[in-house]
């Protein structure tokens, strides 16, 4: 990449050093090749806490261009902290095109959603995973985890399945559904909720997951296998809203609750910002939509709400 | 159960640690249905020699062949690690002295004697948990008591659960690590009339690890007693207890404490 010539010390084109990045492409490309096995790798320090996306960063550093366009999602919105704080990481070391819009972006890193918008060939997903080990809370040795992938043996990860059913009644783990990925191994798709993990499934983007303080990555290619674990009688479903978006009225999407007062009034809206935006500006509503949330604002800091 | 051929051969098997000896030059052969007693002071390389044929510890010389399902011979230190796993969960149990060993301490007990079915592809919750129950009964744990964690079981009940878990995809060899360590002894006493029942019932072979010579005699047909690891006298169990030849043996049956 090329430095400008000046006294000051700069920053490499997109923070890491080359070597670094061609250490983690290697890793990337090895988890391609054989999707979903956990390839590790030498995770470097970044300027934010372990936690925070330290392995997304990375992997993002690492296969970014000049030309690339990146949206950054915590949590399905482009307007939190994470979220906000590493988009402009990236404008400052790589001075790439930021956007908000699924469509538009080449890299779309995310902390635990996929966007509503399809995703389509070409684009590229990574995920900020914490723990990307599926079977650490029931084995504890990663010697052991190590050997139960490479001798597939995954009766474990049903034992947990089992667990929820015998408490619940039900399978009730609603997010870090564990996935077979291509009939082999098994993936923690990261805490993205279930409702996502149909999306993961033969879909035309590549998927890259980093883990920095676990120093894994590992990997999705496009088109490729991904089926959620289940029992026969206890088949793999997702979450249902028995409401649509309080804001845009969509049915079928991923919603969070958002507390609006101290009586306990709440809305459900959608987790994914950008969608739920567009398809205000396309005109559709919900009910609490336009100057009926407005009128609902006026104890909550917000941005459009009217002062009274 | 009456074949001719035994399930496993054990020739001249020693393992070293370093120089020292943890058992050397052990051969047996072991029949379907027989329960086979290893008893000994501690340090004898009871233990040693037990971790060596469930294959948790590679002897230093020395050939043990099991007869598989499918009749043929395998040579258990020739075999890969991963045939080797899957006889461990499926052909072969392990029970520990200590059921923290060998159970999931953090799953319910459901879960604990599921686990193995599930390891060989049992997708079905509904026939899992009817195994579940059905053993549970059988190892005299309460049906109520399912879906409790082992943590809230009695030493008692989380050895009898330990047993079940190890039961549950009907093995054809067990070993045993001194099933009845660490209990009392009224809990004892049900415990092997329970393990004497279910292994005559399921025609279970077994490799039983002891330094409690009453357990040898209500539970093994045979016995074989070890000193500094080396074999000192073999024989049908009353014939060892009641006419002891070895030396050793004969102290051994002599410091049995009479009441």
């Amino acid at each position: 990449m090329t430095m400008q010539a000046t006294d000051i010390a700069t920053y490499n084109f997109a923070y890491l050093d080359e070597q670094t990045k061609r250490m983690i492409r290697r890793a990337i490309l090895k988890g391609i090749a054989i999707p979903g096995y956990q390839v590790p790798f030498a995770s470097r320090e970044m300027p934010m806490p372990y936690g925070w996306g330290t392995g997304g960063v990375q992997v993002t550093a690492s296969i970014i261009g000049p030309g690339d366009v990146l949206k950054v999602i915590d949590q399905g919105a482009d307007d939190t902290t994470n979220a906000v704080s590493i988009r402009a990481f990236f404008k400052k070391v790589a001075d790439v095109a930021v956007t908000t819009e699924t469509a538009k972006a080449t890299i779309i890193q995310t902390r635990h959603r996929i966007p509503e918008h399809p995703l389509t060939a070409g684009q590229t997903l990574v995920y900020q995973v914490p723990i990307p080990e599926p079977l650490r809370f029931l084995e504890p040795r990663e010697t052991e985890t190590r050997k139960m992938h490479a001798l597939e043996e995954y009766g474990l990860m049903h034992v947990k399945l089992y667990e929820d059913i015998a408490r619940h009644g039900r399978i009730a783990t609603t997010y870090a559904y564990p996935v077979k990925v291509e009939g082999r191994y098994v993936m923690d798709p990261s805490p993205t909720p279930k409702f996502d993990n149909p999306k993961m499934h033969m879909s035309p983007a590549l998927q890259l997951f980093g883990a920095g303080r676990e120093k894994r990555i590992y990997a999705v290619p496009p088109f490729t296998e991904v089926v959620s674990l289940d029992f026969e009688d206890h088949p793999f479903e997702v979450q249902s809203f028995d409401q649509p978006c309080a804001l845009c009225g969509a049915h079928q999407v991923y919603l969070d609750e958002v507390i609006l007062d101290d009586h306990g009034g709440h809305m459900f809206v959608c987790s994914d910002t950008d969608h739920c935006e567009k398809r205000r500006e396309e005109g559709h509503a919900g009910h609490l939509a336009g100057d009926a949330f407005a009128a609902l604002q006026h104890n909550v800091p917000g941005d459009s709400g009217k002062k009274e | 159960m009456m074949t001719d051929e035994p399930l496993l051969r054990v020739s001249a098997l020693s393992k070293f640690y370093g120089s020292r000896i943890g058992c050397e030059d052990v051969s047996f052969e072991l029949w379907p249905g027989e329960v086979l007693a290893v008893v000994g002071e501690s340090g004898s390389g009871k233990t040693t020699l037990l971790n060596c044929l469930s294959t948790r510890l590679l002897p230093t010389s020395g050939t043990a062949s099991y007869r598989m399902r499918d009749e043929t011979w395998r040579d258990l230190y020739r075999m890969s690690e991963a045939e080797r796993r899957f006889l461990m969960r499926t052909d072969w149990g392990f029970v520990h002295q200590n059921p923290a060993d060998g159970l999931r301490m953090t799953v319910s007990a459901g879960a604990n004697v599921g686990e193995r079915l599930m390891a060989v592809g049992d997708r079905h919750y509904g026939n899992i948990r009817a195994s579940a129950v059905d053993w549970l009964g059988r190892v005299e744990i309460g049906e109520d008591r399912i879906d409790d964690e082992p943590r809230a079981f009695s030493g008692g009940m989380r050895q009898r659960l330990q047993i079940a878990r190890n039961l549950v995809t009907s093995p054809r060899l067990v070993f045993m690590d001194e099933p009845t360590g660490g209990l009392d002894v009224s809990v004892q006493a049900r415990l092997l009339d329970l393990l004497r029942g279910l292994v005559t019932d399921l025609g279970l072979a077994a490799i039983v690890v002891t330094h409690d010579l009453a357990v040898a005699r209500l539970l093994s047909q045979r016995m074989m007693v070890m000193k500094d690891g080396r074999v000192v006298e073999t024989g049908l169990t009353d014939r060892v207890l009641d006419d002891p030849r070895a030396p050793y043996t004969q102290l051994l049956v002599s410091s049995i404490l009479q009441v």
